[in-house]
């Protein structure tokens, strides 16, 4: 290697032979480095990077200082590019907003166009505040009730859907909360362990899937004495006192012999938020629209929701 | 040239050398970076209504980092379209000026819980930590059922919050000394909780697990979400004109 010391530079640098590339001088056991130039591309990019970079500061918010740091010249915040980002989300949606906030929910079903947003909104407004309980799909989980049927416990109706979420469900503090109390029959002593085993295999009976016995007669006393007051001599139940119809095949909180004996003894009392307080109405309005639309929605005149259809009535008179 | 080029190889062969002058290259990026929030005013903007946490919140709160909730979980709602609507209006760094350590978190493989006190029932936290996929069933969240077996064990909580008082929280010596009394009165309607709701405005005392016979983990959990980001009127008409005359950011 002792040639490469004739390289053609001036004393004191040093090429090398095969690439007449400068070497940086060191040598290790003759062994020495190549001082390769950095490509001319990447050198210019990080030159204008730098460059980039300074009037980046300029432009953004930057430099700090004694109270604050510098604004920029664009003004920039991160809170106020939010706050233009809900203005024009909020601008494409002000007609529909507009139009359900002054509709009465009752007329919604002739206006198919706001009925159409309503459901979109509601739909998206549903995945935010309900999917936690009712599940993304709507369907509930045990203790939280399926809103794809038509099995409804306080009415299905779009104005009763509306009450329900306004007023919630056993929400203390609120007047109108939907409010019912089923008994402790087993914990409070009102019934013995027998009695609940009898009226459990009654209310299975009803729904067929316990055939009738001695214990189901025995079962159908207890219930006309005990239970018929709230869900019905027929046992299909009452909106009025959220009381659930237990003659078809849905249940709310499990429908196993041990989940009726568990349910009679020491009873689960659901409860849902009172919206009203946390959404506006245009969006609770949105929510009815979705949760009706979801396949167990009930007209008005529905018999079974009378109380409901009563001041819906009154509503559309007076906005006629 | 050259003389700069001879000086820096100095630097380069001299291993100490370069370990200092690195140190302070660091330094300065450091310093430019970090020592500022210590005095410009939009660190911390003014909010009211942060309190320190209760005892059963901080217990609560202790079990919250002992089973690495904040490996999934975040408590920092960024100022992003998709956070501010899901989960409520963002974050103001006055709303974890209590936490040590805080709970900001980076990993978001579980939903942001900075806004998550008051949102659900107890039971149904009760209900989903037990078993997350009995309410969610698409969560890949573990089972915390055994949380509500075990009794909430603090070996002395006075000193958990004398601890804090060190770092900066402003428990009062009062607070200090009704430590351990005020940690099992939150969970216990009946009990004479005395000035608990003065020295610690907005707290919510019930039974939190649904077992009002037993103060467990599951009590100090529930009662540290259900707290969660409900101190502070963000939505306020105060705070949100603050919020607005604030730039520089």
């Amino acid at each position: 290697m002792a040639d490469t010391t004739n390289s053609p530079a001036s004393a004191g640098r040093r090429f090398d032979e095969a690439t007449q590339t400068e070497t940086v001088g060191h040598e290790w056991d003759g062994i020495e480095e190549l001082n390769t130039p950095l490509p001319r591309w990447w050198l210019w990019t990080f030159y204008a990077c730098i460059v980039f970079a300074l009037g980046y500061t300029v432009v953004y918010p930057a430099w700090p200082g004694i109270h604050s740091a510098t604004q920029g010249v664009f003004g920039w915040t991160s809170r106020g590019q939010l706050a233009s980002e809900l203005d024009a989300q909020a601008a494409t949606r002000a007609k529909a907003v507009a139009g359900l906030a002054d509709l009465p929910i009752e007329q919604l079903p002739q206006h198919p166009e706001l009925m159409r947003a309503a459901v979109a909104g509601g739909a998206a407004a549903f995945k935010v505040n309900c999917v936690q309980c009712h599940g993304s799909g709507a369907a509930g989980s045990k203790g939280y009730p399926n809103l794809n049927d038509d099995d409804w416990l306080w009415g299905g109706d779009l104005k009763t859907i509306e009450t329900t979420l306004i007023h919630g469900v056993r929400q203390p503090g609120d007047d109108m909360t939907r409010q019912s109390m089923m008994p402790n029959f087993g914990t409070d002593g009102l019934l013995d362990a027998g009695q609940i085993s009898a009226v459990a295999s009654y209310v299975l009976s009803l729904s067929g899937k316990e055939k009738p016995s001695a214990m189901t007669q025995a079962g159908a006393k207890v219930f006309a004495e005990n239970c018929a007051v709230c869900h019905g001599d027929t046992a299909k139940g009452n909106r009025e006192l959220g009381a659930p119809n237990l003659t078809d095949a849905i249940w709310l909180d499990g429908g196993a012999k041990a989940d009726l004996v568990a349910q009679i003894t020491h009873p689960h009392h659901g409860v849902m938020p009172a919206w009203g307080t946390r959404l506006d109405p245009v969006t609770i309005k949105m929510l009815a629209a979705y949760v009706h639309s979801l396949g167990g929605g009930e007209e008005f005149q529905a018999p079974a929701v009378a109380t409901g259809a009563a001041p819906a009535e009154a509503a559309t008179q007076a906005v006629e | 040239m050259t003389s700069m080029t001879e000086r820096h190889k100095k630097l380069e062969k001299n291993i100490t050398l370069l370990g200092v002058c690195a140190f302070l290259a660091v330094i300065v990026g450091g310093i430019v970076e970090i020592a500022p929030l210590f005095w410009i005013d939009n660190t911390i903007e003014k909010v009211e209504g942060m309190r320190p946490y209760t005892p059963l919140e901080q217990a609560g709160r202790d079990i919250y980092v002992r089973e690495g909730c904040y490996v999934c979980h975040s408590q920092m709602i960024r100022p992003f379209r998709d956070e501010v609507e899901r989960y409520g209006h963002y974050s103001l760094a006055a709303e974890s000026m209590y936490d040590h350590p805080f709970q900001w978190g980076s990993e978001r493989t579980g939903p942001d819980l900075a806004r998550v006190g008051n949102r659900y029932s107890d039971s149904w936290h009760v209900q989903h930590l037990t078993n997350p996929q009995s309410v969610v069933p698409e969560s890949i969240m573990p089972k915390f059922g055994f949380l509500a077996q075990n009794d909430l064990q603090v070996h002395d909580i006075a000193a958990n919050l004398t601890a804090l008082r060190h770092v900066g929280v402003p428990y009062s010596d009062k607070d200090i000394e009704l430590a351990a009394a005020d940690l099992k009165a939150q969970a216990d309607p009946d009990a004479d909780a005395g000035d608990f709701l003065k020295r610690y405005p907005e707290a919510q005392i019930r039974d939190f697990d649904g077992d009002p016979k037993r103060l467990t983990e599951m009590d100090a959990l529930v009662a540290y979400l259900q707290m969660l980001g409900t101190l502070v009127d963000v939505n306020g008409a105060a705070a949100q004109e603050e919020l607005a005359s604030e730039h520089g950011r």
